[in-house]
């Protein structure tokens, strides 16, 4: 069973063993609107927590995924760079973006679980 | 996930601070998201959001809010004389009854702003200039004619676009005798029992109508029109990917100062009697422009894959920078990519192969003719 864990990013990060899953909320693709485009990151890079990771285009705007944790980018949701809509349909699911094999988990301790963003979201 | 810059810049105003307009309060109501806009709080969409608000104008019919824009009456012994001395379009030949796209130029040809001068009535011109450079742009009036024309700003009026191949049969309904008129056509009608003044035109490509109403009366006369099923309101979002696919300038962005009507690609808008008097500011230099080349020209660029090009984005050839875009996003109608830019002169041919650099890489797109998709302006039966 995996580990729901959330950024204020508004991305979400869903954990099992030393895999991290990452996407974006169903708050973020409100806010985005009609994504267009999707730029994934390259299988094999590594990066760290913070990292400009991915690429979100809306038909207004640009916007960026981080790495919610270090570690090395082990697959990629390429069925989203023909269909970037899938993002928009199903955010926390066939909208994934890319996995990260985790280097460090300890960088969990700085994520949100669902209620922590749930407030956090409602702050907002 | 966070905000790029290629998002609206935010040196706005803090909300309290921004300027309404009589529709804010309805377009709130009718679930308009809100953002500061030119010192307004204005719509940017509703809930369908910015693609289908877009596909929605083209299919059927839009409702924009656009009272933010500026309108004014320009009076004067002879209006049309004056307000030659500061754009190039030909105003004397301006019928009663006619609208013209105009552009207000400063000393040197450079474009201050692009404006839309008509002649509903006999009460001087009329004159519709974009919200952002509305100060700009009555300055530069004020100043440029102090001793022979009055302008007088009006504030107590609503502006409101309704664009589509659905709006004549709409209004067909409300305001039959409008539906008479052909593109660049203006006149005042009555709406709901209020006068109001329309033109058929607009800033989406589409055929529509753009209505000037009395500000009290505006929320009645649009909770009317939009009664109708086939009517939708539609926020800045799409009227922007709209104008874009139209191949239309946003003032300040695909021109500015810098650029001079030839320049910017709009050398239509200095007619032949102007050009033969040469008495426009900056004529030397546009006259001269149209003789040989401007340094640089404004195109259209078509991204050759799914990445949008921002504006601000670089373009090279041959790893030479030269040019950049000014507008540019993903057009809905045309299904992918569309962007307009100013290159150097001699990369400015249809089919030209550029490179755009995207987040420090390249991506192929090449030069094309505008618009992007096809005008649906109304020219009248069988034209």
């Amino acid at each position: 069973m995996a580990d729901l864990y959330f950024t204020e990013e508004h991305e979400w990060v869903s954990v099992n063993g030393d895999t991290a899953i990452v996407g974006i909320t169903s708050y973020a693709t409100e806010q985005l609107g009609d994504i267009v485009f999707v730029e994934l990151p390259d299988i094999g890079k590594t990066v760290k927590a913070g990292d400009e990771t991915a690429v979100v285009e809306s038909v207004k705007s640009a916007s960026e995924l981080f790495a919610p944790l270090s570690g090395e980018i082990i697959s990629a949701n390429e069925a989203l760079e023909d269909a970037p809509e899938t993002v928009n349909e199903d955010p926390q699911d066939r909208g994934w973006f890319f996995s990260i094999k985790i280097a460090d988990k300890s960088e969990l301790a700085s994520l949100m679980d669902k209620e922590a963003y749930d407030s956090f979201v409602q702050g907002l | 996930m966070s905000k790029e810059t290629t998002d609206e810049k935010n040196k706005e105003k803090s909300e309290a601070e921004l300027l309404t307009t009589p529709l804010t309060d309805l377009m709130q109501e009718l679930g308009g998201k809100m953002v500061p806009f030119a010192g307004y709080l204005m719509p940017v969409q509703f809930a369908m959001g910015v693609r289908r608000e877009h596909l929605w104008t083209r299919e059927s019919c839009g409702l924009f809010d656009v009272s933010h824009m500026g309108q004014a009456r320009l009076r004067a012994n002879n209006p049309a004389q004056a307000l030659e001395k500061i754009v190039p379009g030909n105003i004397k030949g301006l019928d009663s009854h006619l609208q013209r796209y105009t552009l207000l130029l400063n000393e040197d040809g450079g474009i201050i702003d692009d404006l839309m001068v008509s002649r509903p009535d006999d009460d001087g011109l009329m004159l519709v200039v974009n919200a952002a450079c509305k100060d700009k742009d009555y300055a530069r009036i004020g100043e440029a004619l102090h001793n022979i024309a009055e302008l007088e700003t009006i504030e107590d009026r609503a502006l409101i676009a309704v664009q589509g191949p659905k709006a004549a049969e709409v209004f067909a309904k409300f305001m039959p005798a409008a539906c008479d008129m052909v593109f660049m056509q203006c006149g005042h009608f009555s709406l709901f029992g209020h006068d109001v003044i329309a033109s058929r035109s607009g800033y989406t490509g589409e055929d529509g109508f753009e209505i000037s109403l009395p500000g009290r009366h505006a929320e009645e006369i649009v909770r009317e029109i939009l009664s109708d099923q086939r009517i939708k309101p539609i926020g800045l979002g799409a009227r922007d990917s709209l104008r874009l696919e139209a191949g239309l300038c946003l003032s300040g962005h695909d021109f500015t100062e810098e650029h001079t009507p030839i320049s910017a690609g709009l050398a239509w808008a200095v007619p032949k009697t102007r050009r033969e008097r040469a008495d426009f500011p900056g004529a030397e230099r546009i006259l001269s422009e149209l003789k040989s080349q401007p340094t640089k020209k404004r195109v259209g660029i078509c991204p050759i894959g799914k990445a949008p090009a921002r504006e601000g984005t670089e373009i090279f050839v041959n790893g030479k920078r030269i040019g950049k875009i000014t507008s540019g996003g993903f057009g809905p109608s045309f299904g992918g990519p569309i962007a307009m830019g100013y290159v150097k002169a001699e990369y400015s041919a249809i089919d030209t192969e550029l490179d755009l650099i995207i987040r420090g890489k390249p991506y192929p797109a090449k030069v094309v003719a505008m618009p992007f998709v096809p005008q649906n302006y109304y020219r009248g039966k069988g034209a």
